[in-house]
């Protein structure tokens, strides 16, 4: 093992600006740069995967051959080169690991450094956590205790052997495979990922959690997580990511797939803190995601909570497609952005089934010469009879350097149908500050209140832990923003 | 020994000469009325001293406790003991007002190298000065002034100097907008605070609140400067006939 000396000094240096910044060195086993058909098959053959699955990435790879890399967001970056990223990169593991013992120490270290902790004894009670480096799950805690309720939450890879029937049925089922650039990519590439299934009538009885931690130098990360909810049951999950501070951009092209079955409920919450590069805009991640749920059976229910602090530019909208009658759609989001960071971002909620509710509650904050763009389509098809949609997007800018922009789009089919749009641009105002500062709060005390009171709405929806770490990431990545 | 010694101040805002020489000395234990016309620089005064941006002086010193008042920046005075309860309180959407009074209480505290209360010990502090100023335990968990009728603002500003605990507190017409009890509320609340080690400047249009929190010195600010100061008795002479023969365009 390589010593850790390195490390610990790397975390040392690291600056409280983007505590996550460090990396980790460990013995590493990577596939050449480049993509091709041999690098899908070395994934796959990796994985050991059967061959249907094969079969589905060299299509997906196919596809993607044929597909444009999309422009039409609000974000400028230099031209990605496909051929100079590395597609696999592994922690090396002697053998299967039986248990958390036999996990690399060095990444237990990392884990705990991130504050994720992964042994069991000493986790925060009620959260079950898959973590996922660079392109592998290492290690994923109480899986016997929610084995028992009949939960599966295993990584991706793991669920391929051992529940081939689900993952065959509902991979790419929601999010097919050419459904845009980077779906494609990622159908051909992706390397793991959370797998969750809860069978029917079970209510989660603690929160799944997955940590993403890009460590490699040059590799991209494409995960892909599958979550299925059989009637009447629940899920609370959450995910996490960070990134060593690289001059470099790195980039993550995930996807994230929900079902959710009759009366079935998932509340899906992300705290998003890729490193977003420096304060001149060198480095930083490239966060192309596509994450949409399917509320397939009737009341059934999909709520997304994320709070986006992270990443150089973000290219991101967790949609809802309502199919099943009565089904309800949640979008709850607050997007920071600082420095030359840009975020375009929003949700799509298309509205199938009879009696179909969405709520859209997207809170902007853009600082320094950042761009935040919030993108939001409502759709409203002939059949969602008696379906409602409340929007309500609101954007505050520190500074005068940073822009916001709200883009929505509304396609209402049937006139039977409430579709109800609000946006409202403000800046934090120089009495609001004053009137802190008057009562002893420092400039960057006094604009992380008043942000956090302007996202409270938000905040509010995110489970207990994540909302104090929310909250002490607002403040993190507005640093330097205002005085 | 002076808590604030202003030196013949001059500011301008947009080439307007609006303060042309005011000088002002208050001792601990003193309190202090500051009267005259509307638009004669009363909340300009109070924003120079606690150090609003856009109101920097063009000559003139200020020593706060013996010092220099200028080189601290606004929330720097606030934590040496300066506060100033608005004429217009200010709305803070979202923020929780006991969180925000717990966080300023908190930063006061540490700079007196008192340790910070935990959650418990400030609600109970908190809600035991509220109820002292008639305001309900629902208030405190609404947003910051979002919402507060006029009196209520105004009670919450009295709240948060009580909890604070300055040396100088600066109350910008904290009076105007009160019913007759409220008007008795927030004055027992401003001569409870009231002591020999620290001062009060009340700037009022009326002499009814100079009834209940009596001043040492009376000082009519008007065209720039301080054109007459005296006892308790100025106050009565400028109800009865209003700045008449002490204003130059009156
Ligand atoms: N930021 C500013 N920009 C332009 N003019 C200003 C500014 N601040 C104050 N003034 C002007 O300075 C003068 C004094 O204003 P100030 O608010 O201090 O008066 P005041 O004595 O408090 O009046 P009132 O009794 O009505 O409260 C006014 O003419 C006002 O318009
Ligand atoms: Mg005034």
């Amino acid at each position: 093992m390589v010593a850790s000396k390195e490390t610990i000094s790397a975390v040392e240096q690291t600056t409280s600006k983007y505590k996550y910044g460090f990396s980790t060195k460990l013995d590493v086993e990577k596939a050449p740069k480049g993509l091709n058909e041999d690098i899908i098959k070395f994934i796959s053959s990796k994985k050991n995967e059967p061959n249907w699955l094969l079969e589905w990435r060299l299509n997906a790879y196919y596809q993607w051959l044929k597909m444009k890399e999309p422009s039409w967001a609000k974000v400028n970056y230099p031209k990605i080169n496909f051929q100079d990223i590395h597609y696999y990169a592994a922690p090396k593991v002697k053998k299967k690991l039986n248990s958390l013992d036999e996990v690399d120490p060095e990444l237990l270290k990392t884990y705990e450094k991130l504050g994720i902790p992964l042994n069991e004894q000493k986790m925060l009670s009620g959260v079950a956590v898959d973590a996922v480096f660079d392109s592998v799950s290492v290690a994923t805690t109480f899986r016997e205790k929610l084995a028992k309720e009949g939960v599966i939450f295993c990584p991706i890879s793991e669920a391929v052997q051992s529940h081939p029937e689900l993952v065959k049925k509902y991979l790419g089922s929601v999010v097919p495979v050419t459904d845009n650039y980077y779906s494609a990519l990622n159908s051909a590439v992706f390397t793991d990922g959370s797998f969750v299934f809860i069978p029917k009538n079970v209510k989660c009885p603690m929160e799944l959690s997955t940590y993403f931690r890009i460590n490699e130098q040059n590799t991209g990360q494409f995960e892909r997580t599958l979550i299925i909810v059989e009637d009447a049951g629940y899920v609370s999950y959450l995910e996490g990511c960070t990134a060593p501070q690289r001059d470099e951009n790195q980039l993550h092209a995930a996807v994230v797939e929900l079902v959710a079955l009759e009366d079935a409920s998932i509340k899906y919450s992300t705290v998003q803190n890729w490193y977003p590069g420096d304060e001149n805009g060198k480095g930083g991640i490239y966060n192309f995601v596509t994450k949409r749920g399917k509320c397939l059976g009737d009341r059934s229910k999909i709520s997304w909570t994320q709070v986006e602090t992270g990443s150089s530019v973000t290219w991101k909208y967790p949609s809802c497609i309502l199919m099943g009658d009565n089904s309800v759609g949640e979008f709850y989001s607050v997007a920071i952005t600082n420095n030359f960071q840009q975020a375009d971002t929003g949700t799509k909620m298309i509205h199938i089934g009879k009696g179909t509710k969405s709520t859209i509650i997207s809170k902007g904050i853009s600082a320094g010469k950042s761009q935040n763009t919030y993108r939001g389509q409502v759709q409203i098809q002939k059949t969602a009879k008696n379906s409602r949609n409340f929007t309500q997007c609101d954007s505050l800018l520190i500074g005068d350097n940073c822009s916001a922009h709200t883009i929505p789009y509304i396609n209402q089919n049937i006139s039977n149908a409430k579709v109800e749009h609000e946006a409202t641009t403000s800046k934090i105002s120089e009495e609001q500050l004053f009137y802190c500062k008057q009562r002893g709060l420092d400039d960057e005390t006094a604009t992380s209140l008043i942000v956090n009171g302007f996202c409270k709405e938000v905040m509010k929806e995110l489970p207990m832990e994540f909302a104090v770490e929310a909250q002490k990431l607002i403040g993190i990545s507005l640093e330097g923003s205002v005085g | 020994m002076s808590i604030l010694n202003i030196k013949n101040i001059h500011l301008s805002i947009e080439d307007k000469s609006i303060l042309k020489g005011v000088s002002l000395n208050v001792n601990p234990g003193e309190v202090h009325a500051i009267m005259g016309p509307n638009g004669s620089g009363k909340s300009t005064l109070s924003y120079i001293l606690s150090g609003k941006e856009g109101y920097e002086l063009s000559s003139g010193n200020i020593y706060f406790d013996n010092k220099d008042l200028l080189e601290l920046s606004a929330n720097e005075r606030s934590n040496q003991g300066l506060f100033l309860a608005f004429q217009y309180p200010v709305e803070l959407p979202g923020v929780s007002s006991m969180n925000f009074l717990r966080e300023a209480v908190n930063v006061r505290r540490k700079f007196l190298g008192k340790k910070e209360l935990n959650h418990l010990e400030f609600v109970k502090e908190a809600r035991r000065l509220a109820s002292s100023m008639f305001i309900k335990d629902e208030m405190l968990k609404r947003s910051v002034n979002v919402g507060f009728s006029g009196g209520e603002k105004k009670r919450f500003e009295i709240l948060q100097m009580m909890l604070l605990e300055p040396k100088l507190a600066i109350l910008d017409e904290t009076d105007s907008g009160l019913d007759v009890d409220a008007l008795k509320i927030v004055s027992n609340g401003v001569n409870n605070y009231k002591g020999k080690d620290n001062a009060v400047i009340v700037i009022t249009h009326y002499q009814r609140l100079l009834d209940y929190i009596v001043p040492d010195y009376v000082h009519i600010l008007a065209d720039g400067v301080i054109k007459k100061s005296g006892g308790p008795e100025l106050a009565k002479i400028i109800e009865k006939n209003g700045y008449a023969g002490i204003v130059d365009a009156a």
